[in-house]
Order: C-alpha cells, then sequence, then structure tokens
C-alpha cells in the first residue's frame, strides 16, 4: 500500500467522524429493512420495500450531506420468533438504528416491544393492526401507510354511502378477521345499512365456492371480504366464476394491494373497490416515482407499502439531519415534530399515538376496457380527507395521549 | 418383522450404560456452552439451546422407540402458550410459568399419546400429524392464543424472586442450566433400565411382550416424556423471546425438528444437539437469502437421506467406532 | 322445508360443492395411493407436483401458445417425466428401508421445489384463464353451476374410474397387483419390476399434475397451492386405506361432501373435520375404511 493510499484511507475515516455527526452512532446510520421476502407478503412488501428504502436514501442526498446510511434487510419468513431474534441481533450487535417495513401484524408487534426496550426506532409500513397506535402504542414507533381501522372505515363508509347498504360477510377465522369484519360491521350500521348474515372460513382457504354460495343466497348487495392474501384473492376469482357481479351483487375488499389485482387479472377482480392510501398513478410526483421504482423491482409497481416505506425514511433521515443525532426515541419524537412533505403522500402529520396523518382513497377496480395501460388499475372514487382517515386520538387507548 | 434392519443397515446404537466417550463429549459441550456466550451473541445460542433440547425429546421417540412423530410441534406450542399465557395473564413467576406451560404439554402428550401410540409407522405419523393440525387450527381460533399475532411482551420476570431475568446474559445460564438438566434427564432415561426396556420393543415388540412387558405402556411412558421435554423446551423459548406464536405449533415447526435430528444423527445421544445448532445457523446467515431458507433444508433433507442417514454425530461415531 | 334451519336447497347445493372439491381429492388421493401401493412411498411431493401441473399449464400458455386443452395433456406427461427422474436417480435406493426414509426424502424435494418456484414467480400467483368452451354456467334452480366445476367432476370422475378399471381388472394392471404382493416372484416371471415401479411413480405423479390443470382456473397458479393440500389428502388416503384404490376414490369424493356440509353447520371445523374422521377411522380400524389389515 503506497503511502497516497493510506493518507486517502485516512482522508475517508477521517470524514466519517466529522464533528457536525459526532452523535451518529458509530458514524453511521444503519437501516434494518425486515419483511417477508419468501411468502405470502413477498411481492406487496419483500425486496420492494428494500428497493423503496435505497431510493429515499439517494433521493434524500445523504452522502452529499456527509451522512453516511447504509441499507440492509433480512427476512422473517413470517414467524414472529424469527423476526424477533432478527430484529434483537440487529440492535444489539450490528448496530442498526432504524427497523422497517415489518409485515404481519405478530411480528411488527413483537418488534415493536423490542424497539422500545433498546431504545431505537421503528417504522411500520405493512404490519395493519391499528393496536400500534392503540394499546400497544411506543414513543419509538410510527405506523405510516394504513392500519385495519382505516380500510373499515373507508372503505365500510363510502360503500354504503354509495348505494351498497346491505352486507354480507366472508370473515378469516382470527383475529385479523374478527377485529376487521367487526369495525366494517360497526361503520356499516352506523351509517344506516344492514349485516344479512357473515361465515367464518379458516385461514388458507383453497375453495371459496361453499361460502360464496351462501353470500349469493343472502341476497346482499355487498360481500365483504374480511380477509387477506391469497384468501381474498381467490375468494374473488372464484366469485367471477359463479357470477356473483353478474348477478348484480359487489365485492368489498377489505385489506387488497395493486399487486393482488395484478395477480388476480382485471377480467376478474374488475368492480373491486377497497381503501388505498396510495396509489402509483396519481399525480406527475408518483407517476415519476413508480417509473423509477419499477425499473429497479422487476417492474412491478409500488404499493402503498412501498410508499410508506419510501417517505418514512425520507422522513426519518430529515429528522436526524435536524437533530444530529440518531437516538431512536429522540427521532421519533422529532418526525413528529417535524410536519411531513414528501412526493408520494403530500404534506402531513404524525400525531403523538405514532399514527401519521394523510388521506385514503375508495378505489374501484377498472373494467379491462378501460385499462390504457399496464397497471393502470384504480379508477379513484372517493377521497377520505386526513382528518376522517384514520380512528381519532382519543379513541386508541394509547398511553402516550393524555387525557 | 424386525424394523430396525431397515433403519440405517441395522446400525442403531447399542443402548448401553455410560461410556468414557460421552462423558467426554459431554465436558467439551459444556464447557463451549459456557464460553460461548462471550463469544456469539447469546439470545441465537438461547435459541439454539431451547430447539436442542427439543430434539432430544423427539429423539426419544424416534431414535430410542423407533416412533416417527410428525406432530411434535404441538408439544413445543402449547407448553410456549401455557408459559406465555400464566406469565402475563396470571403473573405467574418464570419458575412456576416454565412449569406450568411443561405441565400442559404432558397432559396434551398422555391424551395424545393414549390415542396414538396403537398405530405404528406411516400410521403413526399420520395419527399425530392429525392432532398436530387439530391443535393448530384450535390455536388459530382461540382467543386466549391471540391469534396469528400470538401471546406479545411476555414478562421474563424474577427467577425465584431473586435472580432478574431481564439481563440477557443471566437469562443464558438459566437457559443453559434448564438445557443441561433436560439433556441429562433424557440421557439417564436412555441408559436405565427403562431405556432397556424401550430397545427390546423396538427390536421385537411381540417378544418384549411374550417376556411379560406390557409394550404399550412402556411407549405410552417414552412419548409422555418425550413430549413433557419438547414442552420444557417451548416454555422456556416462549420466555426467551417474549411470545408465543403460532410458528411453534405448525406442521412446519414439526418438519423443522425432524430436520434437526435426522441432520445430527438418529438415536445419538448428542446427534440432535449438533443438528439443532446447525439448522439455527443455517436459518440465521439465510435470513438474507429469502426463498432459499426452504430450499437449502430441501437439500438438507435429501442428502441426509440419500449419503449419510447416520446423520453428523453417528457418522463421526462410526469413523471413531465409538457410540456417542 | 329446511334441515337445522338450512334450505334444502341449499343443502343440494352445498352437495354438488363438495363434490367438486372431492374430485380433487379423488384425483391427488389416488396418485397418492397407486404410488404407495406399489413404492411403499408415502410421496411428500405430491403437493409440489400439484403445484408443477398447474405451472406448466401457465408455461404451456405463456410460452408455446398451448391453451387449456393441450396442457390437459401435455402437462401431465411433462411432470411426469420429471417425477421418473426422481425416482431413478433417488427414491429407488430407499426401497430396501423403512417407510420412513421415503416420506422425509420426498419432504425435503416438496422443500425444494416450493422454494425454487416461489424465489422465480413470487407468492401472490399468476393469473390462468378459464377455457372459453367452459366458461359461464347454468342455473339449476337450487345453485348456479359453472360449466367449469360440471367438467372437473365429470372428467376427475372418468379419470378415476379408468384407473380402477386398469388395475384392477386388466392384465397390466394384474401384474402390478402382484408386484404389489410380491415382487421377488414376479420378477422371476420375467416382467422388468423396476421399470414398473418406475412407470408407477410416472403415473401418480401425472394424476397429481392433472389435478393441477384442473385446478388452474379455478384457483390463482401459486407456488405454495399444494403445500397445505397435501396433510388433507394424505389424511384422505390414510381414511380410505393405504394402497386401495377404490377406497382413495370413494374416500376422496365422500369427504369433499362431508366437508361441504361442515362449510354450511360449522365452518369454523371445516379445516379441522377430515383429521377428526382420520384420528376417529386410525382408532377403529386402523387400515383405514377399504384397507385389508395387515
Amino acid at each position: 500500500m503506497t503511502i497516497t493510499r493510506i493518507v486517502a484511507l485516512l482522508a475517508v475515516i477521517g470524514l466519517g467522524v466529522s464533528p457536525a455527526l459526532a452523535q451518529i452512532s458509530d458514524g453511521v446510520i444503519k437501516i434494518g429493512v425486515l419483511n417477508d421476502q419468501s411468502s405470502l407478503y413477498a411481492d406487496l412488501a419483500g425486496q420492494g420495500s428494500v428497493v423503496a428504502a435505497r431510493m429515499a436514501v439517494e433521493d434524500f442526498g445523504a452522502a452529499a450531506k456527509g451522512l453516511k446510511v447504509e441499507v440492509i434487510f433480512a427476512d422473517h419468513q413470517n414467524k414472529a420468533d424469527v423476526g424477533s431474534q432478527i430484529a434483537r441481533q440487529w440492535y444489539d450487535a450490528e448496530k442498526v438504528d432504524l427497523i422497517l417495513d415489518v409485515p404481519n401484524s405478530g411480528v411488527a408487534l413483537a418488534v415493536n416491544q423490542i424497539t422500545r426496550d433498546k431504545g431505537k426506532a421503528f417504522i411500520v409500513s405493512s404490519a395493519a393492526t391499528s393496536d400500534l397506535t392503540g394499546k400497544a402504542c411506543s414513543p419509538n414507533t410510527i405506523h405510516w401507510t394504513y392500519d385495519t381501522w382505516a380500510l373499515a372505515n373507508g372503505t365500510g363508509t363510502a360503500v354504503v354511502k354509495t348505494g351498497g347498504d346491505s352486507w354480507f360477510f366472508i370473515t378469516a377465522d382470527y383475529a385479523f378477521g374478527h377485529a376487521l369484519e367487526r369495525d366494517v360491521e360497526a361503520v356499516v350500521l352506523k351509517n344506516g345499512g344492514k349485516v344479512l348474515g357473515k361465515v367464518r372460513h379458516p385461514l388458507n382457504t383453497q375453495d371459496f365456492s361453499s361460502f360464496l354460495l351462501q353470500a349469493q343466497a343472502s341476497k346482499a348487495k355487498v360481500i365483504g371480504l374480511a380477509n387477506a392474501g391469497g384468501d381474498t384473492t381467490n375468494a374473488i376469482k372464484q366469485g367471477a366464476e359463479f357470477g356473483i357481479v353478474k348477478g348484480g351483487q359487489s365485492f368489498a375488499g377489505l385489506l387488497v394491494f395493486l399487486t393482488d389485482v395484478h395477480a388476480l387479472g382485471l377480467e376478474k377482480a374488475q368492480g373491486l373497490t377497497f381503501t388505498e392510501t396510495f396509489y402509483w398513478d396519481m399525480n406527475d410526483k408518483t407517476r415519476a416515482f413508480a417509473k423509477r421504482f419499477a425499473e429497479r423491482n422487476r417492474q412491478i409497481h409500488p404499493t402503498m407499502i412501498h410508499a410508506g416505506v419510501y417517505a418514512g425514511t425520507l422522513h426519518y433521515l430529515r429528522a436526524v439531519e435536524a437533530l444530529k443525532s440518531d437516538d431512536g426515541a429522540r427521532v421519533i419524537a422529532k418526525m413528529k415534530e417535524m410536519p411531513t412533505d414528501d412526493p408520494l403522500f403530500g404534506k402531513g402529520t404524525i400525531r403523538v399515538d405514532g399514527r401519521k396523518i394523510h388521506p385514503a382513497y375508495l378505489v374501484e377496480v377498472k373494467k379491462p376496457a378501460e385499462s390504457k395501460y399496464p397497471w393502470d388499475y384504480y379508477k379513484i372514487r372517493a377521497t377520505i380527507p386526513a382528518e376522517q382517515a384514520f380512528r381519532p386520538l382519543d379513541q386508541g387507548g394509547c398511553e402516550l395521549v393524555k387525557k | 418383522m424386525a424394523t430396525t434392519d431397515r433403519y440405517v443397515g441395522a446400525t442403531l446404537p447399542a443402548v448401553t450404560g455410560v461410556s468414557p466417550p460421552h462423558v467426554v463429549a459431554f465436558l467439551i459441550m459444556t464447557t463451549a456452552l459456557v464460553a460461548a456466550p462471550f463469544f456469539v451473541y447469546p439470545v441465537f445460542l438461547m435459541k439454539a439451546l431451547c430447539f436442542a433440547l427439543f430434539a432430544c425429546a423427539f429423539n426419544l421417540l424416534i431414535g430410542y422407540v423407533g416412533l416417527l412423530s410428525f406432530g411434535h410441534a404441538v408439544f413445543l406450542g402449547a407448553a410456549g402458550y401455557g408459559a406465555a399465557h400464566s406469565a402475563k395473564v396470571w403473573g405467574f413467576p418464570p419458575e412456576l410459568a416454565i412449569l406450568f406451560g411443561t405441565g400442559a404439554a404432558a397432559v396434551l402428550g398422555v391424551v395424545i399419546g393414549a390415542l396414538a401410540i396403537r398405530s405404528k409407522g406411516i400410521y403413526f405419523a399420520n395419527i399425530t400429524l392429525a392432532f398436530a393440525q387439530m391443535v393448530y387450527f384450535f390455536s388459530l381460533q382461540a382467543a386466549f392464543t391471540g391469534g396469528e399475532d400470538g401471546i406479545q411482551s411476555v414478562p421474563r420476570g424474577t427467577l425465584l424472586g431473586v435472580v432478574d431475568l431481564k439481563d440477557t446474559l443471566t437469562l443464558y445460564f438459566v437457559v443453559l442450566a434448564i438445557f443441561l438438566v433436560g439433556f441429562l434427564l433424557i440421557f439417564r432415561a436412555i441408559h436405565s433400565p427403562f431405556g432397556q426396556v424401550l430397545k427390546a420393543i423396538r427390536e421385537n415388540e411381540p417378544r418384549a411382550v411374550s417376556l411379560g412387558y406390557r409394550a404399550e405402556q412402556y411407549k405410552l411412558l417414552a412419548f409422555v416424556l418425550s413430549a413433557t421435554f419438547a414442552g420444557l423446551a417451548g416454555a422456556t423459548k416462549a420466555l426467551v423471546f417474549q411470545l408465543a406464536s403460532l410458528t411453534d405449533v405448525h406442521w412446519t415447526m414439526s418438519g423443522e425438528v425432524v430436520l434437526m435430528t435426522l441432520l445430527g444423527g438418529l438415536g445419538t445421544v448428542f446427534g440432535p444437539v449438533v443438528g439443532a445448532f446447525i439448522v439455527v445457523t443455517l436459518e440465521n446467515y439465510l435470513a438474507q437469502l429469502g426463498a432459499w431458507v426452504t430450499v437449502v433444508q430441501g437439500v438438507i433433507f435429501v442428502v441426509c437421506v440419500l449419503t449419510f442417514r447416520r446423520g453428523v454425530v453417528g457418522e463421526l461415531g462410526n469413523l471413531l467406532r465409538k457410540s456417542l | 322445508m329446511t334441515i337445522f334451519g338450512v334450505p334444502t336447497q341449499a343443502l343440494f347445493g352445498q352437495l354438488l360443492i363438495g363434490l367438486i372439491n372431492g374430485a380433487f381429492y379423488a384425483l391427488l388421493s389416488l396418485g397418492l395411493s397407486v404410488i404407495f401401493g406399489l413404492l411403499n412411498i408415502i410421496n411428500f411431493t405430491h403437493g409440489a407436483q400439484y403445484m408443477m401441473g398447474a405451472f406448466a399449464a401457465y408455461f404451456l400458455l405463456n410460452w408455446a401458445g398451448l391453451g387449456y386443452w393441450w396442457a390437459l395433456l401435455v402437462a401431465p406427461i411433462a411432470v411426469a417425466i420429471t417425477g421418473i427422474v426422481l425416482e431413478r436417480l433417488t427414491l429407488k435406493r430407499l426401497y430396501q428401508l423403512d417407510h420412513l426414509y421415503g416420506l422425509l426424502l420426498t419432504f425435503g424435494f416438496a422443500l425444494i421445489i416450493q422454494g425454487l418456484f416461489r424465489h422465480q414467480y413470487g407468492s401472490s400467483g399468476l393469473p390462468y384463464a378459464m377455457p372459453a368452451e367452459l366458461a359461464g354456467g347454468r342455473n339449476l334452480g337450487f345453485m348456479f353451476l359453472p360449466n367449469y366445476r360440471a367438467w372437473v367432476i365429470v372428467f376427475s370422475l372418468a379419470v378415476c374410474l379408468t384407473t380402477w378399471y386398469v388395475i384392477e381388472r386388466t392384465r397390466l394392471g394384474s401384474y402390478l397387483r402382484a408386484a404389489t404382493e410380491n415382487p421377488a416372484l414376479v420378477q422371476a416371471f420375467g416382467i422388468n419390476v423396476p421399470r414398473m415401479i418406475t412407470l408407477t411413480y410416472g403415473f401418480g405423479v401425472g394424476l397429481a399434475a392433472l389435478a393441477g390443470v384442473l385446478a388452474a382456473p379455478i384457483y390463482q397458479v401459486n407456488p405454495l397451492m399444494g403445500a397445505d393440500l397435501i396433510i388433507v389428502v394424505f389424511a384422505v388416503v390414510v381414511i380410505g386405506g393405504l394402497g386401495s384404490i377404490m377406497g382413495s376414490i370413494v374416500t376422496g369424493f365422500g369427504l369433499g361432501v362431508v366437508e361441504g356440509f361442515t362449510k354450511v353447520f360449522y365452518p369454523e371445523a371445516s379445516n379441522t373435520v377430515i383429521f377428526v374422521i382420520m384420528a376417529v377411522v386410525l382408532l377403529l380400524r386402523p387400515a383405514g375404511l377399504f384397507g385389508r389389515a395387515s
């Protein structure tokens, strides 16, 4: 090694510990994307979330600002113990400062607790449970994109208001399904609709024909699918076969993502309504993002989860920059204090319970004839204003909220 | 029909008394485990220890009775739920929570065992799998398990009112102690007159029966013991990770413990421990690789079955001409 | 008129639906059963091979432009060939060992295949269109029956009965049955038993793939579509009696119906009912409903 090289190396090391960044633990901001890379949620989050986080780091201009940011990722395989072990190891041994994404409510709740114990930071995009800003809320966690309450409220209200006033629920028979069904039912009843019946199906059901037949017999106008992933897509696909939509009934999905619609194809998915907080084809900024994103993610366009990861990372880095520190609780506090502004969700705020506030959209899947280009899937039927989109602050039971 | 001839070319280890290689290997293992947390991340080690105990318990059944249970995750998971629920909701101290969880697994072992033990071979594998599926769907739907969220934020508490388990290193040594006690008890069971009878039943059940041994009772006892130790592992794991979840009752977990035991060596004393450490390490490093985790597990299964059915420790023992 | 508060009309509908699901169980369990009968191996890869059948149909359509009807013929043969390779290279080395090793090996292969497909094609599944000839449906008065579902029942019943006929009533089948009983003796009569075993495995795998093609237009073509199904089918085979051909067919359809009714009367249990039945059957008749006690 020549002298010049050594000097150059020393200079680089020197840059890493320049005084402005003295508060950054070991000179590097390390971001860990922890999600499902291999099964149920691999397409709607997965590698796409890693791409989104990296794009946020680049767009923030971390390198130019002298901040060293590193993005790593791991697969929690939807197992809470695997996820919690990775989280502990990241925080303890690998000096990770922020964990991102984390689909699967079970894993997210575990990481939420660990993050709090270790005094680090956690930004949730994928996990749905509204407990994260309710009874499990934490000064170290921000829930960015959506939650079960927002989905139930958005879809329930809008569908009833547009004439879908009688419902039949096909519900996944476990806590998540029950919670969704309960929330939507309350909204439907509040808006003057009625529930004609419900049926509970086990998780990961292949065949929905039996349940669809019951839904058909109920003559309800709307069939609410209080389930997720493969269960939702299978129900919709078979619904098309049994002529549900042709017969004048319609499906309301309670947890559907862009990638699900893509997998179903418009022929099967047309007419489905549900709630999203982001759609790539809303304005020039989102389209520009989607184009860059798709190029780096096997042409898969961004879901609202990817958008949430991007926006959350951007806001996090801004807070770190403002604070000149990466101390978990302080950064999260700073994030709540600063208004948010990003190209994907626009201007917004973060509440004291960790809930990120932005508008939500009721979307309807286009007919095949209406779709003009690849991934042209949604019509936006209604915008739910930010102040109505999420559960009111005083109803979550979060201990951080002063009574 | 002597089923054992068809295992591993009739080289299942003879169940004899404690031999010098056992003592040496045990000392090496214990020393390594005491020193390990100062070099390796302790939470990772605790996970491996829990699985090692789980695999040892499973091995008691397949290695020494010749019964393949394809639903052993039930005991791991049920004990986890028992321990987590009693610690979190009823406020049990850790020692009682672990006891309670282990007891729950034992009771479940008696019930399932009494029904399953009458069948053999593939039928036995099937019926345990059927029960496991039933317990899985029960856990998914029951209120106290928290469905797919699981039971979260389980307090670790203070052991016997003195030792604070919040400190990771302290917890590690407690877990190590639990593992060693479990390991030695299983070892003791195998190398006792009881173990000899099990061996006799495995080799030739009709003959054992004609000698006056009640084969079914012995098998049931072995099954319950196996379930109990699997439960001990599950209850401990729940406290280590502070959660109990569906993962531990799912049938893939039952598959995983078969993998660990097979890889380490069926019917060897140390095999399951080695197998568990290898599998847990692999999972840890493969977490970056996504879908490749299952591929690698599959490859291990295939390679083990095709080329070294004795497992790592079994092959090593064969090489050294010692039973390990 | 109602039965337990459910209109009889609706029950007819559920009965029919049950038969449709039973058709899949029957096809899959038949393959599993044929393989077990001759090879003494529980083919845990069956679910993965079912999935491969559906994927093969998808590839044929998107790569070669061959539609559903071609897929029905080509996909099972293609998947059967992969099965034959598997048998030649690995499975045949285990015949002298305990059944359990076969189970573990095929379990390993299932993990590998599912992992690879998942890595390559993601997890949300790929769409496969219904063949135009079978789109739509007819109103039977008590229910709307999609044409495709009717086709599934008829077609799989035909395949099942043909298989049964070939094995139980033809000369080829008699060799097969004889080889199951006493391979050494059959070999002595100059019949190439190893080749017969290989072809049988290929045939069983082909049946699984055929079920996969049938399933493709109804379910998502998904790398994990067979992962949990294998356990249910496994239970069906055990209830019918391992190795019993007719047992698999009857039990397959029968359990489909039972499961269908459970979905109406007590949907929470519809995933477990088959396992409950299996446990009861194994306790009362360890060899299964149609199996002979060994």
